[in-house]
């Protein structure tokens, strides 16, 4: 067991683990606010369709060699975020055919100009690395951290400053509005802040794996609590509980760091499952 | 005067003219009840009143103490809302927000606000348990609370009672009468319960190609409109039994 913190500890002293545990608790704070609004929302898949939208994004600053890829990518996501809560709004469009076209038309474009103009060798590499993350969150450096850290913070003090609008607005938006709440200003508001979020946890967990990072925590949060109040800290609790564990399974066993942190997000909403079960009844 | 006053409004439903040149007011202590065939724009009509759309023209006009922000709604229940994770407290609550302004926590004012409403409408002992665990009943009673927390003048209700078996539906009208009559809130419902309507209200609004009819219930009953809306929903019910 000592030789086991020993490790730790060890580890715990090289620059690239503490900024990795930093960004990550972060990241996960911020996601699982996020994600409490978008699951509640029934947003969920556009939280998906926007992850996918930021890889081909990551792709094209890739290939137009931008050295910091989030001055493309960050725009590009908030656009498609604005984009697609329009078409979801509008009952005319088949808003889940337009977000599964979009997501998909993001990810093929992606590749085939990763693969056209790649100046790399290891093309497949460099695919798998973004989709998955996992290089991405041990490479960052000590401006990535600080990045990170100052978005998230902003979402997190945003979340905390207009929470029971963000309240209202997700339980019943007409009631809301009649009240005079700006609505739409606040769809609008998630929906950057969503794309805001997605591009930071892309760094985590790889673009493909980050709708796990939203959707699961608030799942399994809502399976045992049943206040708005409640459901909210406890998403964030197992969200960074989860990343915690992951990234230090990750250090220990050089596992790939988003796939073990969603295999230990998927754990604990099989736990939190059955707990709901047994408490029911 | 005429706390709501709707002056030649014509509503359009997706670019189509439903309801036009209608004019009508809401005095203090009124019973309105809204009444028409499915697609006649009653619902329609409600948003317009609440400002969450535009009439196509004409103006709809507010005034003795009452703005558009102070009415008390009561929507319908959407698919979302029914496994929510909320408690009972925290919904009702979200009918004070309107008095917060750029304030970002509810004050003492509110709290107190939101538990008078619900020792009001009996459901005190629910505050924190879930909304997705109440019955349909009490669940149409938490947002009537909410409702009332927004208000203390108007309360607009789109189909208070839609989806309630009968005894309830029944302690649903007797709690909306109390609040007419004791708490001398004014009243705007639509409603497809046509027997409640004529039974509870005191003016009748009754929607179709053109305003047919708007007065008080006692002359509704009399007129040609009602007599042709009655035998023909008499008929229709008639038919699927």
């Amino acid at each position: 067991m000592s030789e086991f913190f020993g490790k730790i500890s060890l580890y715990l002293e090289m620059d690239f683990v503490r900024y990795a545990l930093i960004a990550g608790v972060l990241i996960a704070l911020s996601s699982s606010l996020l994600g409490v609004v978008l699951v509640l929302k029934r947003y969920s898949m556009i939280g998906d369709g926007l992850s996918h939208v930021a890889f081909g994004a990551m792709t094209v600053a890739a290939v137009l060699g931008v050295v910091s890829e989030m001055v493309v990518v960050l725009p590009v996501t908030v656009a498609a975020a604005v984009i697609l809560l329009r078409l979801s709004k509008n009952s005319k469009v088949k808003s889940d055919a337009a977000i599964a076209m979009i997501s998909v038309g993001a990810l093929a474009v992606g590749y085939l100009l990763t693969s056209i103009f790649s100046t790399s060798s290891n093309v497949s590499g460099d695919v798998c690395g973004t989709l998955f993350g996992s290089v991405k969150i041990i490479s960052l450096t000590g401006f990535d951290v600080i990045l990170c850290a100052l978005l998230s913070l902003v979402v997190i003090g945003v979340f905390i400053l207009f929470y029971n609008k963000i309240f209202a607005v997700t339980f019943d938006e007409d009631f809301s509005s009649a009240t005079g709440v700006k609505v739409s200003l606040y769809n609008t508001f998630i929906a950057v802040i969503g794309a805001v979020v997605i591009v930071l946890a892309m760094n985590l967990v790889g673009a493909l794996l980050v709708s796990a990072l939203i959707v699961f925590p608030s799942i399994s949060a809502m399976r045992v609590f049943k206040s708005f109040r409640a459901v909210t800290i406890c998403a964030a609790a197992i969200s960074v509980f989860c990343v915690l564990v992951g990234l230090l399974i990750t250090i220990m066993a050089s596992t790939p760091a988003g796939a073990t942190i969603v295999a230990v997000n998927i754990a604990v909403y099989a736990i939190f499952s059955l707990l709901g079960a047994v408490i029911r009844r | 005067m005429a706390l709501l006053e709707c002056k030649n409004v014509s509503l359009a439903y997706e670019g189509k003219t439903i309801v036009s040149d209608l004019s009508f007011s809401v005095e203090r202590g009124d019973y309105l009840c809204i009444i028409g065939e499915n697609g006649s724009g009653k619902t329609t009509l409600m948003k317009t009143l609440l400002g969450l759309k535009k009439p196509h023209s004409g103006e709809v006009i507010f005034s003795d103490g009452l703005s558009q922000r102070s009415i008390g709604y009561l929507p319908q229940q959407s698919t979302s809302q029914r496994d929510f994770p909320a408690t009972v407290k925290e919904i009702v609550l979200s009918g004070c927000l309107g008095d917060c302004g750029a304030r970002p926590f509810y004050g003492a004012r509110e709290k107190q606000r939101a538990a008078v409403n619900m020792e009001r409408l009996g459901i005190k002992d629910l505050s924190s348990r879930c909304y997705r665990e109440l019955s349909g009943g009490q669940q149409q009673r938490v947002l009537l609370a909410r409702a009332l927390c927004a208000t203390g003048q108007m309360l607009l209700l789109d189909e208070p009672v839609a989806g309630l078996d009968p005894k309830v539906s029944a302690e649903m009208y007797a709690l909306i009468e109390d609040l007419s009559k004791n708490c001398k809130i004014t009243v705007v419902m639509i409603s497809h319960d046509i027997e409640a309507a004529l039974k509870y209200s005191t003016h009748i609004l009754h929607l179709g190609e053109k305003p047919l009819f708007f007065g008080k219930t006692s002359d509704y009953i009399t007129s040609e409109t009602a007599i042709r809306f009655i035998g023909k929903n008499e008929r229709r019910s008639g038919e699927n039994e």
